[in-house]
Formats: structure tokens, C-alpha cells, sequence
């Protein structure tokens, strides 16, 4: 089949960008998306130009590298998928697509389609974890965790931080992905002792970071190539209000100590 | 993770200044509005009851002073809270994404959640109108006499323009509503997967008579079921 | 040069722990006068920089993608051992050990795969505490499956992603050292050099992959922990990325490469679909479990399926190994398939596939039942090929999986060049010449978490590491080096991709060093393969600048690295005459065609010597020792 794909390029963070558009004359059905740019890559090269700049490294969707949006959809039209596993299939002769990189304060551009996600790890860095160095770890076992608890924590935990939420999100807003690790760690045991600190600190880097809020358009979970719900907003919005209004102020006698 | 607990008097500063704070304190301020309409649409419903029924309650609402005033500036200021918080909010949303899409793309349906800044606004400006038409008499798109809501309404919903303005505000209030209602208990967490998709149906179905409750008086006196 | 594994004295059982005991200290107070570079952000890399961080001395760690949680580890599907024996069912540590040793085909070193066994379970515990979702029961206690044939469930996993849930538990530990202070991230950046100084491995030239800008960056040991070389074949299961410059670099500044041709084939991957396929994607090696591989009898049959009556069917791992039939280890499941197909008897456009039919399965226990085993595998593989693996039969050929060979290391994890440790899939160490399924994840997971931080602390304690000023005549050098190399890529202007070479060397390997190996293939490919290389350089066309965010020059520096890697797989494939795990040499087989191994000859860990361009590299040999564990000949009939 033949595609015409109007592709956004930028060459850099501070550089104006502008679509181009290119013919992709033999496509085949078979092909991934990235391999169609694969082919309109080398193409290029041997013609003297700028090969399309897109991140991508697993092409199994799992790694979270990959993804823009096609035709203002993140990962595509396909539901839970990112655009690596994104076939050429759902696509027809003679369709013209737009290619965008995510588009956020939070996520400048840093080539064409790809973008700088690094505030996604500053939201990590600011407590997404349970502190436990290694080694201090009691027998695995030891705190038993119900299934249904379990099954909900790696339902959060099968974020892969690709950034569709909030290239999606009408607000640009990171929630889905604050909201899926403070579920994961909040439904744990493991994660108990600093949940009031966690919700504190993501939320306030996220905020720090220039993402939007969430006024719940729902776009997010729609969006997610692993089908998170919004109802881990929810548990963040209620864990942060909570810590926020009523966490105990640090014991004196801790201070004195210290 | 930052190693003390904020002191107790920076904690509301604090709180407020996190978008889910402000989420929050819209979903609180929110809450307060949506008991008031609630009473307001009761109130304006009396208006089938009758001329001496519905403007003996507006006296009677207007006879402790003291308590009126609380009332008007507990509402003034959850306005104020609300329409502030709201348009923060919308300006963060438009500073977080300062070059917009070229193709949209939407693929979650959502008409009551993506107009919600517009519908507000509408709102805003209906608000505003509204007292000055009907609390104050500043506006007289018909004759006006303070505290006879029964013959205010029926002299103004007779003005076909200002009927409209009001049905397509209530309107815009049941979808507001609708949005309002059932996104503050995610806001402020309270979700659980059995009942919150229940709590949905409830808010739409909850916005909708709302919408009705108020519409039926504009219509019933246009149609002359009320004279 | 004399190899020295310094594998510690006394009974298997107790080495690890006298060795610990033996290992010098850094003085807790001066730990913060340490700097580690850690190269690599995966299992091994990300958990190494975590636990130095945290016992206080100053890592950097680099990583190629945009974020230290994106390395290819997180691709792991099926799960990761332990030898926690929580199911009751005859597991132990020395079992785990066993197993492992002859599940790599006795070319493993003992102590160390003892080691491995041991910590296996201190890994569990450690995940656990950090968040990981593993798999629970309905009581609490954590789940565990049995895998790759292994004849006790001892795998714990957290759904189909345990590595992607590992590794987050690894990130997140890194990201809260990061937000202490003590690690700093490079993100976007490649290792492209390795520095020397007085001997010793101390520093690394850098690229900026936004910027291009080159940087070194000095410190008192490093680690790299870069993963294996599984893309020299281009298609692989290995993500795009992944590449073999960081240790190969390495290689040339001295350090041994040991087992190159160590390299395991995954069976059940979804096969090559057009020329423009970009790599290959694995499927869990569990619907082995339920799934019967057939072939029509008929050769060139082009029948679809359903109309292919059972009677015209060739079961054919059933057929040949009537005890372990469609559960053969990867290894024997993938050569069948090759031998199938080189029959003419394959099946699909390419006539390179078999099936892979749960029909059968289908029938006896319900599509229901298939679903809530396989339900997101089969949807990955319909979003793949269109077709729907409840009506059709799934199609699958083999695809390059893991590279077992690596840089040399002694048991302390550290190469031959002094202060320089290679962790995880990245070394020789732990597998043999076979991995078992589940086990990457636990060794990637022990060097990082419990090994390299004992280790590297004997080494800092008992060397003298003078100052290194950034203007060094050796870093001056190096980095000189890597300049050169780049411009020289951007200076040859030629006709071809960096890819279409790339493809062109992966088929070169995949034909004559991949499932099958025989003397003519690999001398053909010995002469071909410097040939290639010779044209790339003239005939490459790289395109753009050396300073910009630039990723065929990227991808041209990598290519450059393996055809000189290709060539040591060929030249280590060549000399190993006998048939050992993923190693098969077609004239070292049984009549009926099994692999045989010569224990008297070739018990050893093969480990090759840069010698310059143009040069043969030397070999050197570690003779491996089996005092445990009986050799014998894997059956599987």
C-alpha cells in the first residue's frame, strides 16, 4: 500500500519545528510502524537526509522507549498497544497520517519525535520506592500478601512510563503515571511504612515538573498501552490529601536523637 | 523523600498550592454549591404550589437576617474558591502544554468533562445576571418587585430571551453537575471498583433531573401553565 | 598470560562464605572517597549501582536510553529462580546447583554456580521488601511455577513481566540513591572507550547521544554490566539497542573474551515475516506446555493447516523423544525445528516456521482454560501476525536469544584488566554453554545485589589508586581514539546503510554460526566476515554530523564492533570440536543425531587475546573442574 505521512521535525529542543511530508510508496501489511520508518529511513539516508528521529529500543512493548502520536492518537489507534507492536494491517491505500512527538511542557522536544521524559524519573526519584537497601530484607515470605491485593498492585505496576497519559491527557497531566506507582507501592505491605511521605513528594514533583492536573477526562486510561485505570488517581488524590491534612508531625524525641 | 513533616500551620499554603489540593478545594467548594442548588430548585418548584406559598417562603428565607448574610457570603466565597481554583487550574493545564496538537484525535468520550471550563464560564456569566435580575432587580428585562419571586419569574420567563438563556444555563448545569458530581469522589479518593461506576449512573441521572427540576418553571410559564 | 579465577579453598559449600570473611574493608568513612562508574542500567548495572550507593561510595552509572528503567532486562517474560524450596518438593540449593551445571552442559564453573544458588534466595527476599508484585497464593505465600522442564517449581514470577518488575525494583532502588546524592545518572550515553591507567581500568570515554559531545569520566574501578551480544545476528530477541561496543572496547584494551560462541537459540519465537523485519519476538517458552510442533510429512506441502489431516502430520519432537516430547530443553527443540525446515518441510511464506497447535489443548480442556494460561500471549502474537491462535495454528521458528560467552571474569566478577568487573549477561560466568530458562534474571540480580559489592570493596582496600587529573596523556589518548573512529565512520560517504551491512553479517552468522556449525561454514565465514567489514568502512554511509543527536552514527560505531566480534564467534566456534549446549557442531553428533561433547578435551573455558588488528587473537585456557557434579551425557529420548 501506499501512505503519505506528514512527520513533524525539529532538530532540536530549542529549534522551531515544522511538518514534512513524505511518500511511502510500498508498504507492507505485515510491517510494524517503526519498521515502515525503518524503510523510509534508509530511504532517506541514501538520498543525502536527515533520517526521522523516533526513540524506540525492545519493539515489544515493554521497555517504554517508543511512542508519538498518529493522528493525535498516543501509540496510535489500537487499544493497548504501543506503537512498536502497532501493525501496518490496520492501516489502508492511499491513508495520510500525521506523525507528532508528545507535546508537553514537561517533555521537550529532543529530536523530531522524540522527546525527554526524564521528569518521569524526578517523580520516581522523589519517592517512588519502598527504602530498603539491600541486604536488610527479611525472608520473602514473612508478610503474607492477599492475591487479590497482590493481582492489584501489578495492575498499577505494569506502567512501562512510555508518556501516552500524558500526551494524551487534554492537560497534560502525569497522574496516570504518579497515580499507577503510588497504587502499586500503596496496595503493598511493603509499602505501608511511607506512603504518607511518598504521596507528599511525587505529587509535589510532579507539580514542580510543569505537568497539568487531572480534571478526569479519562483520556489517560485509553490511551495507556497496558490499560491502567484512572482509579489509581484516585487512591493518589486520597493519599496525598490525607498525609497532607493529618500525617503526624515528626516525633520530638526523634529530632533530639538524630 | 524529604525528611519532616510540614508544621501544622504551613499545611493548608502547602496543601492548596499541589494540584490535588486544588482539586480538593474545588470538589469541597463544589460541594457546597451543588446542596445550594439543590435547595434553590426546591424552592423555585413551590412556584406550582402558588403565588402566596412561593413568596411566603422567600420572605421567610429573607426573615433572620444575620443568618441570611452567613449564608450569602458562605456561598460567595465557595463561588470565589470555585472560580478561582477552576481557572488556576485551566491556566496550568494551557501552560503545560504550550504547542498544541496539530490532528486531535480524541478517543474517550467525554462531552460533560471536556466542557467543563466552558460550561463554567457560561455559568459564571448566568450567575452573575441572575442576581443582578432577580436578587437586586439591577436588570429589568421585565417589571421587577423585591421579594415576589413568584410575580418576578412569571414577568420574566415571559421574555422569551431571558427564558432561553436560562433553560440553556440550567442545562449547562446538570452537565457541569453531572461531570462535578461523580469526578469529586475521585478527586478526593473516594473510588472502589464496585461502586463507583454505580455513583456515575447516579450523578447523570441525579444531573438530569436537576436540569428538568429547573427548566419545567421557564417552560411551564411560557407555555402558560403558570400565570 | 596465566588465568587465575581465584575460585576460594575449602568444601563448595563454605567458599563463598571464608571468602567474604577474607575480603578486605573499606572503612565506612571512607567510602565517599570512592568513585565507581557502573556501565549499564539493567539487572546487574542497575542493582551494582544501587547497593555501592547505598553502602556509600560514589557511583556514576550510564545508560544508552532515556531512562535507567528502559534496559532490555525488562523484556524478561517468564521468571526467575530461586532455591527457596518453598513448594516442598525436593528443592535445595545444591539442587539449583546441579541443575544448573548440567543444564550448561558442564562447561560452567562450579564455585561459581554454587554462589549463584546460594544467593538465589537472598534475591527473593530483596525484591519482595522493595515492592515486587510476585505472583501470590490465595493465603498470602508466594507462588512458584516449574519451567524450562526443570523437575521442581522454583520460578517465581509476576504475571509475564517479572523482568520488567524486577528491573523497576532495581530503577527505583537507583532513583532513590540519585535523589540522595549519591548516584548521578547519564542518561543518553554511550561508553565508547575504556581508559588505563598504570594497568588498571580507570575511566571511560563518553558520547552525549543528544549533544554528541564526547566526555571521560575518571574513577577508581569500573563496572560494566552492558549485557550480551545477541544482535551481532541483526535479528534477535534482543531490543534494538542492545549492542557488544562497551565490552568489546574493553576486549581490545585487554580484556579476555571468553566462550564466544556460547550463543542459545530461543524455539518458540515468531518467525521472520519480509526483509525489512526488525527483530524477532519471543514467545514464552511455556506453551511448550500445552502446545503440540508439527510439520507436514509431506516436503513443500502448502496445504493451510486445518486441512492438513492428522495422519499427514509429523510430531516430529514427539516422534524423537517419546519421554520429554514438545518439553525438550531450547536447545534440541530448536535444531529439530532447523532440521525440519532444511528438509523443505516448513511451513509459511518463508518456508521457515513450524506449528505450534493448541488445538488439541483446545479441545481436552476448553478455549477458556487456554486463554487464562496463555490470553496474552496469543493476543501479542495475533497483534503480530493478524492471525488468530485459537483458530490457527501459531507459527514459530528459533531466533537468537542469550549470548552465554562474555568477558572473562575471575570469581570476584573482576576481568583481566585490574579494577574493571563485568556483571550479568555481559561475562562468561554462570551458564555454561547452555542457559536454563528463569536463570538470567537471578544471576544478573546476584552479581549486582550480593557479589560485586563485596568484592569491589577488596579490591579498593588493597590498591594503591593515585589521583587521575582529567587531562591524563591516557585519557588524552583514548579519547583521541574514539574521535578518530567516529570521523572516519562520517568520512566514508558511501553507498550503503550502516543496516543493509548489518543484515548482511547477521545472515553470514545465522547460516554458518548459529543453530548448526560445521568446519566449512565457519572458515568460509572467517574470510567472508573480514571482507565485509573491509567494505563497510569504505562503501558506509553514515550521513549527518559527529556532534548532533545522531543515530546511524550511533549504529555504524556499533556494526563496526561486531564484525570483529563475529569473527572471534567463528574462529571460537571453529576451534571447539565437540557439540556442548547451544554449541553444535555438525561433526560432532550421534548417529541419531544428538549433540556429543568431548570432556577430555575441551573442559574448559575457552578465553580469547586481543592481539591487534589484523591478528589472531590467542587462546587461553581455564580448565573446569568437576568435583560435585558427575558428567554425563544429556538424554532426553
Amino acid at each position: 500500500m501506499r501512505l503519505t505521512l506528514n512527520v513533524w521535525r525539529q532538530k532540536g529542543k530549542d529549534d522551531a519545528g515544522g511538518f514534512v511530508k513524505y511518500d511511502v510508496p510500498d508498504v507492507s501489511e505485515h510491517m510494524s510502524f517503526l519498521e515502515m520508518l525503518d524503510v523510509l529511513n534508509q530511504r532517506l539516508i541514501l538520498k543525502g537526509e536527515a533520517p526521522v528521529a523516533f526513540d524506540h529500543d525492545c519493539r515489544e512493548g515493554i521497555c517504554g522507549m517508543c511512542g508519538f502520536m498518529i493522528n493525535g492518537q498516543a501509540h496510535g489507534p489500537l487499544r493497548g498497544t504501543t506503537v512498536c507492536q502497532l501493525h501496518m494491517r490496520h492501516y489502508k491505500d492511499g491513508d495520510e497520517l500525521w506523525l507528532e512527538p508528545w507535546r508537553a511542557a514537561a517533555f521537550p522536544v529532543v529530536r523530531d519525535l522524540a522527546v525527554d521524559r526524564s521528569a518521569f524519573d524526578k517523580i520516581v526519584a522523589a519517592g517512588g520506592y519502598v527504602s530498603v537497601s539491600t541486604g536488610s530484607a527479611p525472608d520473602g515470605n514473612a508478610i503474607p500478601v492477599p492475591k487479590e491485593i497482590a493481582d492489584r498492585a501489578m495492575d498499577a505496576a505494569a506502567c512501562i512510563g512510555c508518556g501516552a497519559c500524558v500526551a494524551s491527557c487534554p492537560n497534560a497531566s502525569a497522574s496516570l503515571f504518579t497515580g499507577a506507582k503510588i497504587a502499586h507501592l500503596g496496595f503493598l505491605p511493603q509499602g505501608q511504612p511511607e506512603r504518607e511521605r511518598r504521596a507528599l513528594a511525587m505529587v509535589a514533583q510532579m507539580d514542580l515538573e510543569q505537568f497539568g492536573g487531572c480534571t478526569l477526562f479519562g483520556e489517560c486510561q485509553d490511551a495507556c498501552p497496558k490499560g491502567i485505570s484512572i482509579d489509581v488517581i484516585a487512591r493518589m488524590n486520597r493519599d496525598y490529601w490525607l498525609s497532607a491534612l493529618f500525617s503526624a508531625p515528626p516525633s520530638a524525641g526523634a529530632a533530639a536523637s538524630g | 523523600m524529604s525528611s519532616t513533616a510540614p508544621a501544622a500551620t504551613q499545611r493548608i499554603t502547602l496543601f492548596y498550592q499541589d494540584y490535588v489540593g486544588k482539586k480538593v478545594a474545588m470538589a469541597l467548594s463544589g460541594v457546597v454549591l451543588f446542596g445550594y442548588v439543590i435547595i434553590h430548585m426546591a424552592g423555585n418548584l413551590q412556584i406550582f404550589a402558588g403565588r402566596e406559598q412561593l413568596n411566603a417562603y422567600a420572605q421567610a428565607l429573607h426573615a433572620n437576617v444575620p443568618l441570611l448574610w452567613i449564608a450569602r457570603i458562605v456561598l460567595l466565597l465557595a463561588v470565589g474558591i470555585h472560580f478561582y481554583t477552576g481557572i488556576s487550574l485551566a491556566g496550568a493545564s494551557r501552560a503545560a502544554r504550550p504547542v498544541r496538537y496539530q490532528v486531535k484525535g480524541q478517543r474517550h468520550p467525554n462531552l460533560a468533562g471536556r466542557t467543563m471550563a466552558l460550561s463554567g464560564l457560561v455559568l459564571a456569566a448566568f450567575i452573575v445576571f441572575h442576581i443582578l435580575h432577580l436578587t437586586t432587580g439591577t436588570v429589568q428585562p421585565a417589571p421587577f418587585a423585591d421579594l415576589r419571586p413568584y410575580d418576578n419569574m412569571v414577568n420574566s420567563f415571559r421574555v422569551i430571551p431571558v427564558a432561553g438563556f436560562y433553560v440553556l444555563s440550567v442545562c449547562l448545569l446538570g452537565l457541569h453537575l453531572y461531570h462535578g458530581a461523580w469526578s469529586m469522589f475521585q478527586s478526593v479518593g473516594f473510588n472502589h471498583p464496585r461502586y463507583t461506576p454505580a455513583l456515575r449512573r447516579f450523578a447523570a441521572v441525579f444531573a438530569f433531573l436537576l436540569a428538568i427540576g429547573f427548566s419545567v418553571v421557564p417552560i411551564a410559564v411560557l407555555t402558560g401553565m403558570v400565570r | 598470560m596465566q588465568l587465575d579465577a581465584k575460585i576460594p579453598e575449602g568444601p563448595i559449600e563454605k567458599k563463598w562464605d571464608s571468602h567474604r570473611f577474607h575480603l578486605k574493608l573499606v572503612n565506612p568513612a571512607n567510602k565517599r572517597k570512592y568513585t565507581v562508574l557502573v556501565v549499564g542500567t539493567g539487572l546487574a548495572g542497575g542493582s551494582a549501582a544501587a547497593t555501592l550507593a547505598e553502602l556509600g561510595y560514589n557511583v556514576k552509572s550510564f545508560c544508552i536510553q532515556d531512562s535507567p528503567r528502559r534496559a532490555h532486562s525488562i523484556a524478561a517474560q517468564g521468571g526467575i529462580n530461586a532455591a527457596k524450596n518453598y513448594q516442598n518438593d525436593g528443592d535445595s540449593i545444591y539442587r539449583l546447583f546441579y541443575d544448573t551445571v548440567k543444564g550448561g552442559d558442564y562447561r560452567a564453573r562450579e564455585a561459581n554456580v554454587y554462589r549463584l544458588a546460594q544467593i538465589s534466595v537472598n534475591i527473593i527476599d530483596q525484591c519482595v521488601a522493595q515492592g515486587v508484585p510476585f505472583a501470590r497464593e490465595y493465603g498470602g505465600a508466594l507462588a512458584n511455577r516449574s519451567f524450562g522442564g526443570a523437575q521442581v517449581s522454583r520460578t517465581f514470577y509476576a504475571r509475564g513481566q517479572t523482568g520488567q518488575q524486577l528491573l523497576l525494583g532495581a530503577y527505583q532502588a537507583l532513583e532513590r540513591q540519585v535523589q540522595a546524592g549519591k548516584v548521578k545518572m547519564y542518561p543518553r550515553t554511550e561508553m565508547l572507550d575504556l581508559v588505563l591507567i598504570d594497568g588498571k581500568a580507570r575511566g571511560i570515554v563518553t558520547r552525549n547521544l543528544v549533544t554528541g559531545k564526547m566526555e571521560t569520566h575518571v574513577g577508581d574501578a569500573v563496572v560494566l554490566a552492558t549485557g550480551g551480544y545477541g544482535n551481532t545476528f541483526f535479528l534477535s530477541t534482543n531490543a534494538k539497542g542492545s549492542n557488544a561496543t562497551a565490552i568489546w572496547r574493553a576486549h581490545k584494551r585487554g580484556a579476555l573474551f571468553a566462550n564466544p560462541c556460547f550463543t542459545q537459540i530461543h524455539p518458540t519465537c515468531i518467525p521472520v515475516s519480509g526483509d525489512y523485519q526488525s527483530k524477532l519476538t519471543l514467545m514464552s517458552e511455556s506453551l511448550r506446555n500445552d502446545g503440540r510442533i508439527w510439520v507436514p510429512k509431506k516436503k513443500g506441502d502448502t496445504r493451510s493447516p486445518d486441512k492438513i489431516p492428522d495422519g499427514e502430520r509429523d510430531y516430529y519432537l514427539e516422534r524423537r523423544y517419546p519421554s520429554f516430547g514438545n518439553l525438550v530443553p531450547r536447545d534440541v527443540a530448536s535444531r529439530a525445528a532447523k532440521a525440519a525446515c532444511d528438509e523443505g518441510r516448513g511451513v509459511g511464506p518463508s518456508g521457515l516456521g513450524v506449528y505450534l497447535d493448541f488445538g488439541d489443548a483446545i479441545k481436552r480442556l476448553g478455549q477458556r482454560a487456554i486463554a487464562e494460561r496463555y490470553g496474552n500471549l496469543f493476543d501479542m502474537y495475533e497483534r503480530i501476525t493478524g492471525d488468530d491462535p485459537y483458530k490457527v495454528p501459531m507459527r514459530i521458528y528459533p531466533a537468537i536469544h542469550y549470548t552465554m560467552g562474555g568477558l572473562w571474569v575471575d570469581y570476584n566478577l573482576m576481568s583481566t584488566i585490574p579494577g574493571m568487573y563485568v556483571l550479568g549477561e555481559a561475562n562468561f560466568s554462570d551458564h555454561g554453554a547452555n542457559r536454563l530458562g528463569a536463570s538470567a534474571l537471578m544471576q544478573g540480580l546476584a552479581d549486582g545485589y550480593f557479589i560485586i559489592p563485596y568484592t569491589i570493596g577488596d579490591y579498593l582496600a588493597t590498591t594503591k589508586l593515585a589521583k587521575v587529573e582529567a587531562d591524563h596523556a591516557a585519557v588524552k589518548d583514548a579519547e583521541k581514539g574514539v574521535k578518530a573512529r567516529l570521523d572516519k565512520l562520517l568520512a566514508a560517504k558511501g553507498s550503503r546503510t550502516v543496516d543493509s551491512f548489518h543484515r548482511e553479517l547477521g545472515k553470514l552468522m545465522w547460516e554458518s554460526c548459529g543453530m548448526a556449525r560445521n568446519k566449512k561454514g565457519l572458515e568460509e565465514n572467517l574470510s567472508a566476515i573480514p571482507a565485509l567489514k573491509e567494505q563497510f568502512w569504505k562503501d558506509v554511509r553514515v550521513g549527518g554530523a559527529g556532534e548532533e543527536f545522531n543515530n546511524e552514527l550511533e549504529k555504524a560505531g556499533r556494526v563496526a564492533d561486531y564484525f570483529e566480534l563475529a569473527e572471534l564467534m567463528c574462529r571460537d566456534a571453529l576451534h571447539r570440536e565437540e557439540s556442548c549446549g547451544g554449541h553444535f557442531r555438525e561433526e560432532h553428533q550421534t548417529p541419531d543425531g544428538e549433540a556429543r561433547r568431548d570432556d577430555e578435551n575441551f573442559a574448559y573455558a575457552a578465553a580469547w587475546e586481543w592481539k591487534g588488528e589484523g591478528e589472531k587473537p590467542e587462546l587461553h585456557k581455564e580448565p573446569l573442574q568437576f568435583n560435585e557434579v558427575h558428567l554425563t551425557q544429556r538424554s532426553y529420548k
